[in-house]
Formats: structure tokens, sequence, C-alpha cells
């Protein structure tokens, strides 16, 4: 007689927890096939609200490590991943139904993803801040630093493309809310379960599961979020929709790009667009 | 008006007020060190926005006057005769022997053994002689002979006694001995008027200009003044301005006023305008007079009379109609 | 006898101001087919000029003079040649600068010291240091390639330095220009104009159209617009975001502020007295980056006071071109409502309204300065923008108290710092959540450092090599 599967709930990350939603919804994933994967979570605007008073905690903390530190921590995640590739393989597999090579090439590269943007923790500061030459007897040094709390729509690709977003911010101090695909949120959970292990802070990173057309007009109108990436917004309405409620508190918009090849490297601007300039005077004299 | 020394100006270290303060060298080093820090950018960038400030007309001729009224007329050289002297005490009575109007300055600032020829010829004009004591200018001597400096001058007629500070002591941080000094110089002055030098050039920050000036205010000088006019830089707006807001916070704690005296390098009536501009806006009225300020200089008495000149004539001067002494 | 300052006032002579102005587009002067508006000298309301106000058509053949100009002419000429048209225009600024600098006091209110001083310099300073950037781009680490044609929308408190932060660097990209300019303030902007006529500067570079809020959103709304910077207030700001969404335009938006102003117990007290008088008294408090709310160690609150009134008092208000005036008027007679409206408010609120004794002229839009003490963070004026001579004083005991407060506001353009310890300043400047930390100075600017703001202040940099990032597609483009 053969042994009775251990199936896996899927629940939301929020706060460094695993949370079901607290509307008690769940929704139906289903592999590439068309055949029962789990069911996840289904994330309501209060499980968003939450996400963005976790996110909103975690900022403080993460912003003010040391780079040095958040390069660690952003390695770490990819070292942990790369422990547990086969996982990944076979969920991506599953999902989305691509063949082994596929899934391992994505893997590999949201790996690579990783380390790469993690050792920008401490070089971005260098390549874009500045010491200005002012006319005058003054110090005056321009530094980048996080926006604060982005909101995310994932975009396609379970894990690189989610990787490519999320990485680019959390290295540079911004903490996160992101809304995982809507029709392969699978991987999302997982990958939250190797950031909970990879001494990334509760917080930093929440993902939500669920719909995007429902969670994100919370998330946009949200007045504690300070930017919203829109890379996985597919409809051109939603996106519009999305960008004027941004408008409230006048958020740091990116706007879609659901097309991106992932499997390029990214330039700096995932990261710039959501850094603020700071420049700071200070007179020099005796 | 003609300047006379005011009763008003009684002795500050009188009050007591500082007793605790000049209890030991540690307190006193506590107290000069917690007074609030300058800015050197901050207060230079002050001192040059009060120094665009336009006098014209009325009130640039109000400044004339008051200025020549200001000067401490100084020749301080090695060189100097006693027909010299007497040249300069003419002038300095009567600036301008063409006008009658003209006021005179508020004294000569000579060496002490030139006091008794400058005495002689100022007399009884209310035109004060102003002598240079206590090893002036580097104040390189021992204290009695200091102080005996003083006391020759004083007795030579002087009626008052610009004295150096030890700027060694000072800048190796033993102010109580600074302190001290200027107590007894003080007292060796008897009824005479003593203004303290710091030579600002040599003190090097705009915390050390604040601090010599409590230090100075507090053993009970008359007036605070910027320089020698032997080191470069002399007198500047900034340092001026730090004396200024040091005496005019002195009489907010006290009630007491002091007089300040930049001296060495002011030449011209736009650069005396530009110090009374400053008085006025940091200290008030009460400090426009010659009481309570004044510029130690000599060439810069030529170029008020010139603009004064050319205020009541309409046309320019020049040089050859005034006195080179 | 007191020593009073005989009347100094600058020569108004230099200045030629015409009965009537039209719009400048494609390189020459045109009537619009709209209406027109007056603009008056706010000192004494007198009536300086009739203006037009550019219709949607006017606006609209604006953009296509912008649009033929940056692709037959402007983004084919290499960047060297660039740089000598800007080189121009600066070296002209300055051959006119006191005709700029009287003109600006005139139509804004604002005193000749700080025209003269203050903004027409840092104007030609900023045409200089985009005029060099031009033929340098590749190395600017934005890419060299231009957006096209940019909308911008200035307002009426630093009309000409404004103009020069949108219009410098966007033509040293590439970018050609619809500028408009506040419509209480045109004039320097139109005599600018006459200035890109002096360097013949290519038709339809820059065009200049005014009028009010309707011209300013034809502009931002207009399809054919690649770019739209605006400076202004964050209501208006977040409408101009909301135009936008769903399109390609890039936007940089530079709004409102209430930046908090610093003393700790250990500052350099003098000079901090100044920064608070620089920080809210400069241009009659008319700077979105003014330090409008002081924050004062609690130890030392009321020597500071006591030091603030005894410095407001030597502050001499009047006559804008007198050359002795810090003060000048407000800038129109709205603005002067709504200063008064929210200072009722502060009274009403149960602060305490000290202001300067002195005798304001009988004509035109005056404010004295102003300070409200026993103010807490939950009165209006410790939140709203005043953007008038008005400071509200607040108290703090300690470092973390004082970071609270300053970053409890939903702006986040600037703040000051003062103290003696190093140490410290490097940590506040650290924790403040705003665009400019300002230590131990206030009010400082130049065209090599960037500003711009958090939060609704805003986003994107002007200024420094971070300015240019807003008129270039970006490095990998």
């Amino acid at each position: 007689m053969s042994r009775i599967d251990v199936r896996k709930t899927y629940k939301l990350y929020i706060g460094g927890a695993f949370p079901r939603s607290e509307s008690g919804r769940s929704y139906v994933v289903n592999d590439a096939k068309g055949r029962l994967l789990a069911n996840a979570a289904q994330a309501s605007r209060k499980d968003a609200r939450d996400a963005v008073v976790a996110a909103r905690a975690a900022f403080g903390g993460w912003s003010g490590r040391t780079a040095y530190n958040r390069a660690q921590v952003v390695y770490r995640i990819a070292e942990v991943l790369e422990g547990r590739r086969e996982q990944f393989e076979a969920e991506i597999r599953a999902a989305e139904g691509v063949t082994p090579a596929r899934a391992r090439a994505s893997v590999d590269a949201a790996i690579d993803r990783l380390v790469w943007y993690a050792g920008w923790a401490d070089k971005i500061t260098q390549v874009v801040g500045n010491a200005n030459p002012v006319a005058g007897p003054f110090f005056n040094l321009s530094t980048p630093e996080p926006s604060g709390v982005i909101a995310v729509v994932a975009p396609r690709g379970s894990l690189l493309g989610l990787v490519s977003v999320v990485a680019p911010l959390i290295v540079t101090g911004n903490t996160v809310v992101v809304i995982a695909r809507e029709d392969n949120p699978l991987t999302a959970i997982t990958l939250g379960e190797v950031m909970a292990t990879s001494d990334l802070p509760g917080g930093v990173v929440n993902v939500l599961t669920g719909s995007q057309a429902e969670i994100a007009p919370w998330l946009a109108s949200h007045m504690d979020v300070n930017g919203i990436d829109l890379t996985g917004v597919e409809d051109d309405e939603l996106a519009t929709e999305l960008e004027v409620a941004a408008a409230d508190n006048l958020k740091r918009v990116r706007r879609p790009a659901p097309d991106t090849d992932w499997l390029v490297e990214p330039g700096l601007d995932r990261m710039t667009q959501f850094l603020e300039t700071k420049t700071v005077w200070h007179p020099i004299g005796v | 008006m003609t300047p006379t020394p005011s009763s008003t100006a009684s002795s500050p270290s009188a009050t007591g007020v500082f007793d605790d303060v000049v209890r030991s060298e540690s307190s006193l080093r506590r107290f000069l060190h917690g007074l609030p820090g300058v800015d050197q950018v901050g207060c230079e960038a002050r001192a040059a926005g009060l120094a665009t400030r336009s006098i014209k007309t009325t009130s640039k001729a109000y400044a004339i006057d008051l200025a020549i009224r200001m000067v401490d007329l100084t020749t301080l050289e090695g060189q100097d005769t006693h027909g010299k002297v007497r040249a300069l005490a003419s002038k300095a009575m009567r600036p301008d022997p063409a006008d009658p109007t003209c006021p005179a300055t508020a004294a000569v600032c000579v060496y002490p053994d030139m006091v008794a020829t400058a005495k002689q010829t100022l007399g009884e004009s209310g035109v004060h002689v102003a002598a240079v004591a206590t090893a002036f200018p580097s104040g390189r001597a021992a204290m009695d002979i200091k102080l005996a400096d003083t006391r020759d001058a004083v007795e030579a007629g002087a009626d008052e006694i610009d004295m150096v500070i030890d700027r060694g002591a000072f800048l190796s941080g033993r102010y109580l001995d600074v302190y001290e000094e200027i107590a007894q110089v003080k007292e060796a002055c008897g009824d005479a008027h003593l203004k303290v030098i710091f030579e600002t050039g040599e003190l090097q920050t705009y915390d050390n200009v604040r601090r010599a000036s409590w230090l100075a205010m507090m053993a009970g000088g008359h007036f605070i003044k910027t320089s020698t006019g032997k080191v470069q830089p002399a007198a500047t707006l900034p340092v001026t301005l730090i004396m200024l807001e040091a005496v005019r916070d002195f009489r907010e704690q006290t009630g007491q006023m002091v007089g300040v005296k930049p001296a060495g390098g002011i030449k011209t009536t736009k650069d005396a305008i530009k110090y009374l501009v400053m008085v006025n806006e940091i200290c008030g009225d009460d400090w426009l007079d010659p009481d309570w300020f004044r510029f130690g200089a000599s060439t810069l008495l030529n170029d008020l009379l010139m603009q004064r000149t050319k205020m009541t004539t309409g046309r320019y001067s020049g040089p050859d109609y005034f006195t080179l002494d | 006898m007191a020593f009073e300052y005989a009347p100094a006032p600058e020569s108004r002579a230099i200045v030629d101001i015409k009965p009537s102005y039209g719009l400048f587009i494609n390189g020459e002067f045109v009537d619009g087919t709209g209406t027109s508006f007056k603009t008056v000298n706010p000192a004494n309301e007198e009536v300086l000029a009739e203006v037009a106000e550019a219709s949607d058509a006017d606006v609209d053949e604006a953009v296509k003079a912008a649009r033929r100009a940056y692709t037959r002419v402007w983004s084919r000429m290499s960047g060297a040649e660039r740089a000598k048209y800007l080189y121009r225009i600066a070296r002209i600024i300055q051959e006119r600068g006191r005709e700029l600098a009287v003109l600006e006091s005139i139509d804004n209110g604002k005193p000749i010291k700080e025209s003269r001083d203050v903004d027409v310099p840092i104007v030609a300073a900023h045409f200089f240091y985009y005029a060099g950037w031009a033929d340098k781009l590749q190395y600017s680490g934005y890419g060299s390639t231009p957006l096209g044609v940019a909308g911008q929308v200035i307002p009426w408190n630093f009309p000409l330095l404004m103009l020069a932060w949108k219009i410098a660097p966007a033509l040293a990209c590439g970018n050609t220009v619809v500028l408009k300019p506040a419509e209480t303030t045109p004039l320097t902007a139109l005599l600018f104009a006459e200035i890109c006529q002096q360097a013949d500067l290519p038709p339809g570079v820059v065009n200049i159209v005014t009028g009010a809020g309707d011209t300013g959103r034809a502009i931002v709304s207009h399809p054919d617009v690649d770019k739209v910077a605006f400076t202004g207030s964050t209501e208006v700001g977040k409408a101009i975001a909301r135009t936008v969404a769903g399109t390609d335009k890039k936007v940089t938006l530079e709004l409102g502020g209430k930046a908090a102003n610093i003393v700790f117990d250990d500052a350099p007290i003098d000079q901090a007295v100044e920064g608070i008088v620089d920080g809210i008294f400069f241009n009659q408090g008319h700077v979105c980056c003014a330090g409008s709310r002081l924050l004062v160690q609690e130890s030392v609150a009321d020597e500071v006071l006591e030091r603030l009134k005894r410095r407001m008092s030597t502050l001499r208000m009047g006559d804008p071109l007198d050359k002795n005036t810090d003060v000048g008027a407000i800038n129109s007679g709205e603005q002067l409502m709504r200063i008064r409206e929210l200072s009722q408010v502060g009274d009403a609120e149960g602060a305490e309204r000290w202001e300067v004794a002195c005798d304001l002229p009988t004509k035109g839009f005056w404010f004295p300065p102003t300070i409200f003490t026993g103010v807490s963070q939950a009165h209006r004026i410790a939140r709203e923008e005043i953007f008038g001579p008005v400071l509200s004083v607040l108290t703090f005991r300690t470092p973390s108290e004082a970071i609270e407060k300053a970053n409890n506001t939903p702006f986040g353009l600037s703040a000051g710092v003062w103290t003696d310890k190093g140490s410290r300043i490097l940590s506040m400047a650290n924790r403040l959540r705003a665009g400019v930390v300002w230590a131990n100075t206030f009010n400082k600017f130049d065209p090599t450092s960037p500003f711009g703001g958090y939060k609704e202040s805003g986003y994107g940099r002007e200024g420094g090599r971070h300015g240019l990032e807003g008129y270039l597609k970006g490095a990998d483009s």
C-alpha cells in the first residue's frame, strides 16, 4: 500500500508569519493542465492592510541596517534557495508546465539575480550618490535612501519574475507588500518560506495571494504606502486606475511592464525608482 | 557733543555676578567653553548681509559725523616724533579747519612716551588721550613692567589705556592668568578707562573671540578692542560682530554696558558705515555713541572728511585738501 | 538721534514694461486666441501690464512648435552646440541681471536685495551649470537620449529661478520646452523669451505661454507632451499625477513642505537665530522648503525666542525696490487672504501670536513677520503650509522626540538641524525623512545640489547631476 502524501497548506506571508486570510477565504489553484494543485488563501483588503502595517513596522529596522548586513541577508536568501532548488523546480514545472530544463534555468537565474542584487546593497549609494561642489563654504552630499513601503504587483514568472521585482526593493532598504500572480501564487509562498529562514526580518517582504483586481486598489490608495510597482498589471484600465489612486499621497509609481524578459540583466532603475535622494548641507569653518 | 568719560561706565567687575566663575581656573574654563559656539560661515554671512545696507543722504551725513566723533586718531610708529603727535592732536580737535561744524574725534591714541605731548596740545578740548600700554603690541613683558608702563601713561595724563592681552596664555588655556592680568592693569589704570585688545588675528577662531570678550568684560574692561593694527588680519566685520554680540549679551545679563573698538584696516567711509550699521542692528542705539564705540584708525579720518565735504559741497574732494597727519 | 536709514530705492528706469504682452511661440511674440489678464505690482496694486491668457489652441500651437523644433533642430544638434546656446543665455542673464532683478521685484514683491543677490545670480549659475552638461550626458549615468517636448508649469514665488531650474536641464538634455509662468508673475519669463531671441535660440526650442490653471492643464494633458515638470502646491501636483496616469509621460513634481527647523541647546545660537529668520522670512515665507516649524529644545526655548523676537524687530519691511528692505510684499491678495485665514485659525486654536510692530503700507499686500508660540502638532498651523511669513514654534526635550515631530507630516521636502555636536548632526540627518537637510544653515541653493522632496512633497530632483534624470530616457534606453 502506497503512502498517503502530506499535502502543503499555502497561506499568506505577513510580518514573518504565515496566517490564513482573515476573511477565511481560499481559492483553487490548478496546475498547467487544469488539475488541482492546492487551495491558496484569498487575501482581503484587511490582509493587505495588515501587510502594510507589518511592512511599515519593519521599515525602520531594515532600512537602518548597514548595507553590508542587507547584502548578507539577500545573499543568504540565494543560499537557502540554492539548497531547495529541487522543490522550486518541481513547483515551477507543475505550475507552469515547462520542461525540466526551463524550470532549472529559471531557478538558476533567480538565484543568480539574488546574488547580483545582494552585491548592490553597499554599492548603489556610491554609484548614484554625489558629493556636490557648491559655490560656497559648504559640505554637500547627496545619498540615496529607500522610499519606504512599496506595494508590488508581481509579474508572470512565478520565481524569477518575483525575485526580479522584490530583490531590488529590499536590497536598498525598502519593505514590500507583494501581490503574487493570481493564477500562479504557490511559488511565491514557498519563496516566503525561504525568506522566513534566511535571516530576513519579518515584515520586510509580505506576500499576498488572491485577486489582483481586488487587492491592488487598496494598496494603491493606502496612504501609508510610499510607492507602487505595477510591473505585473496586464489590464491597462486597472493600471490607470491604480496610478490615479496612487496620486492620493503621491506614491512613486512604476508603470506596467508585463512583457519584461527576466533573463536579461536588469539595470539600476528597479532600485533607483524607489530611492529618494537626500542632500545634506553643512558649513565648512573653524 | 564732545565725549567725556561717562559716569554710567562703572566698573563691571564690581558687580560680583561672576565671582563663582572666576573662582578657579577650571570654573572659568567651564564658563568660557560653555558659551554658545560660533559657526564661522553663518557669522560671516550675517556680517556680509549687514554690509549690503545702503546708507544714503541724511543717514549718510549722520553716520559720517558720528564716525568722526568715534575715531581714536592713532599713530603707533617707532618713528613717531613729538611734532607728529602735536600735529595729530591738533587735527583731532579740528579735523576740518575749514569747517567749524566738523566735530572733533574721540581721542588720539599714542605710545605712553607721547602721552604728555598729546595732552599738552589737547588740553581741556575734551579730546581724550589714549595710550597703548602693557608692552604693546606683543604683550611680552613681565607683569611688573606692564603695570609700570600703565601707571606711567596714566600719570602722564592718559584718559584711556589700551592694553594687550597675553595671547600665549589665552591660547594655552591659562584663562585665569589673562583674567588677573586684566584686573591688575585695570587697577593700575585708576580713573582711566581700560580698553582690552585681543589681537583677534592671533586668536584665529570666533569661538576664541567670544571667550576673550567675556573674559575681558568679567575682568572689568570698559572696552574690548580687536587689534593692535600690527597683525593681519586686524579688525574685520565678523570679528566685530562677535564682540558686539558679546557686549549686548553681557548687558542683558549684568545690566552693564561695555564698549567695542575695532582697530586696524578700517580705511574708508564705506567701511566705517558698515560698522555703524552693524552696531545699530546688533546692539541698537545705545552703542551709537563715542562712549561705547570707537574706531582705531589713522587714514580713515581723511576719507570721512572727504566724504563729508562731498555731502556738503556736492562735489568730490581730493586728498590735497586735507592734512596728512 | 537714532540711525534711521534714508530710502535707498533701486531705479526702476532700467526696466521697460510694455502695456501688453502676447505669447512667445516659435520664437516670436504672437497674440493669443484667448482672453487676457492683468499683472499687478503687489507692493502697491499698480497694474503693470496686460498679459495674454493662452487658450487650448494656443497651447497646441506652442506644443507643435516645440515638437517641430525638437525633431528638426534641437534633438539633432550636437550637445556641444546646445551648450553654446545655454552659455550665451547665461551670459545675457548676467549682463541684464539688474534689469531682471528689478522686474522680478516689481512683479513679485520680493526685496531687490534678494532678487539681486540670490535669485538672479543663481539663475545665471544654473544655466552655466547645465550648459556644461549638454555635451557630457554620456557620463551622467542616465544615458543621453532626450524625452522630447517638456511641458513645464512654475509658481510665483521664484518666477525666474524656477524657470531656470526647469528650462536649463531640459534644454541641456536636448528637449524642447513649453513653459507657463504663474499668472501673478509672468513678466520675467517674458523678458527671458526676449533673451532667447537675443541669444538666437532656434525658434520653438523655448515657448512661453502665459495663463492660469486652465492653461496649465492644457499643457499637462496635451498628448504630445512627453514630460511634465511642475513646481507648486501639493494639491495641483496630485491632480497632475492623476492626469498623466496611464500615459507614458515622465513627471517630476516639486510641491509643498512644512519643514522642521530643529534647534538643540548646544546650537551656535546667534547663527541659529539667523537661520530661523532666513528659514521663514526669506522671500516673505513664500518658499516651499521654508523652515515653518521651529522645533526648539525646551531648555533653551525662552532664550531662543527672546533672541528671535529681538532679531525680528530689526527686519525692515516695505518697498521691495528699497535696497534696505528685508521683507517685501505678499505676492497677491489671494495669498494674503490665505495667510490671514490660517493665522486666525492659529489664534482660534489657542496659539499665541506675536508679530513685529511695524507700519504696513496702506496699498498693496502686506503681512508682518509673525510667530506663534504654544503650538502643538495637532494645530493646523503646525500641519498646513501657510506659505507666508508665519512661524509656528514647538518645543521638544529629546532627539527622538524632535525626530518624531519633524517627521510627523505628510510632507518631506526639507529640514534644519542646529547643534555643535557633529555625530548628532549626522544621526539627525539620517533619520529626517526629507530631501534636503540643512545642518547649521538653512535655505541654501546651488545649481550643483539636487533639490526635491520625499512623500507628498513630490518626486524627482532638480539641480545637480540628479536633475538630469527627469529629462533623459535613462541608461538602459
